[in-house]
């Protein structure tokens, strides 16, 4: 919780700084130092002051987002080609996925990435599985998805925690 | 001479991902004219907001440099990546909670069509649409 | 070359123009609701797009403070549209205790089925 706290006052601050964009201004720094405990008081009081503060601030989403980008440009391809296409040879699907994540984080990155690469988008969120809607029947490949939703189980956790603990009770 | 190259270099990156990011844009405007139902169309719209939208900002912040101006446009970018996925993802969950079935099985455009095809013939039944007032007889308040 | 990069810039900018108007299109003549909330929301992107590239243009700053508010107000206009048709009221409470609450599912399908006869 400490470090939650520490993590959302820095981001604070670099948010402030980079929207303000004074540094010597004894005023708006003032005035920013004010916002910062108010936002941070107001997310104690909520108790909101868990592992979810600060969800990727480890540096293994990083990796994650950079292969997850790939796949988007990839996936980007085949609609594009569908798209502009005269005869658009599409075959909309509807498939459900597994999902194996637990923690509420790893099930909203896996369903995110679903729907952040083109063709395919999360429609429902079950209990432990996903409806997705695909525009390929071919995109709707059980491997692809498990291989998706391990990388994502494994950008999630984090090692200064062991692991995220279930959020929002 | 090295900042005329510079400013040279700094320019056709810049243009690259302009056009790329520009020409996504167009295609994925597209492809919401073209597709056949809802469901294939919040594809197109999708490959807009992640793509198109990222490369644009991105060939803008090559043209801006390293200045304040450049970490406003990268804190836009951040924001469309994740707020595009969700609002994606309300849409199609409330088209879905709301009864719209999808379009199944394989489709081809009819022949002759060229961009503008939104007649939608495949359509199960075309929603009178306009004024989807839902009854009050569940008023949450 | 300041020159060449104002033109680039004009000129993304007028695509992002004819993108926006052909959006138009599909945001009249959306068979469905969903199409057009769908035809907002991608034009909200565009603007967001377009207000960058304007405020490159025009050479001041400005532009970028209003696009990153326009980014927020679009994702949650989007949201609030959706939860109005959806409830007919914005102040419901969501039910957090239980995710993938398929119950709640229901009472939307019931109300928004009963529209379209």
């Amino acid at each position: 919780m400490v470090r939650s706290a520490f993590i959302l006052v820095v981001v604070l601050a670099t948010y402030w700084l980079m929207l303000s964009g004074y540094l010597y201004k004894p005023v708006l720094l003032i005035v920013g130092t004010i916002s910062i405990l108010v936002v941070l008081g107001l997310s104690w009081r909520m108790k909101i002051l868990d592992a979810e503060t600060a969800p990727y601030f480890h540096g293994k989403a990083a990796g994650y987002y950079a292969w997850l980008f790939v796949e988007i440009t990839k996936a980007n391809m085949s609609v594009i080609k569908a798209v502009l296409s005269p005869d658009m040879e599409i075959s909309p699907t509807t498939t459900k996925v597994p999902i194996k994540q637990s923690t509420d984080l790893g099930r909203v990155t896996f369903a995110n990435s679903i729907t952040l690469t083109p063709g395919t988008i999360a429609v429902v969120m079950g209990e432990s599985n996903i409806l997705v809607h695909a525009l390929f029947s071919e995109m709707t490949d059980a491997a692809d998805f498990k291989d998706m939703g391990d990388r994502a189980g494994w950008a999630v956790s984090d090692p200064m925690l062991g692991r995220i603990e279930k959020g929002a009770s | 001479m090295d900042g005329g190259v510079l400013h040279m270099l700094q320019f056709v990156i810049s243009a690259l991902l302009l056009a790329g990011g520009v020409f996504f844009v167009i295609a994925g405007t597209v492809g919401v004219l073209r597709f056949p139902d809802f469901y294939t169309r919040m594809h197109a719209a999708g490959m807009t907001d992640t793509l198109g939208a990222e490369l644009v900002l991105l060939g803008l912040i090559v043209q801006a440099g390293f200045s304040q101006t450049s970490l406003k446009l990268a804190l836009i970018a951040f924001l469309l990546f994740l707020t595009s996925p969700t609002a994606a993802h309300a849409v199609v969950g409330a088209a879905h909670n709301a009864g719209l079935k999808p379009m199944l099985g394989k489709y081809r455009a009819p022949a002759l069509g060229e961009a503008p095809e939104v007649k939608s013939e495949v359509k199960p039944k075309p929603k009178s649409k306009s004024k989807p007032k839902p009854r009050t007889k569940k008023k949450a308040t | 070359m300041e020159q060449a990069l104002h033109y680039l810039n004009v000129g993304a900018a007028m695509f992002l123009l004819i993108g926006m108007a052909l959006l138009l299109g599909r945001l009249l003549s959306g068979p469905t609701l969903y199409d057009r909330i769908l035809a907002v929301n991608s034009f909200g992107t565009k603007t967001v797009l377009f207000l960058c590239v304007f405020s490159l243009i025009i050479g001041r700053q400005d532009g970028i403070d209003i696009a990153i508010l326009y980014a927020l107000m679009n994702f949650i206009a989007t949201i609030a549209v959706l939860k109005f048709f959806r409830y007919s009221a914005l102040d419901v409470s969501m039910n957090y205790s239980s995710r993938g609450d398929l119950s709640k599912t229901v009472v939307g399908k019931a109300e928004m089925s009963g529209e379209d006869t």
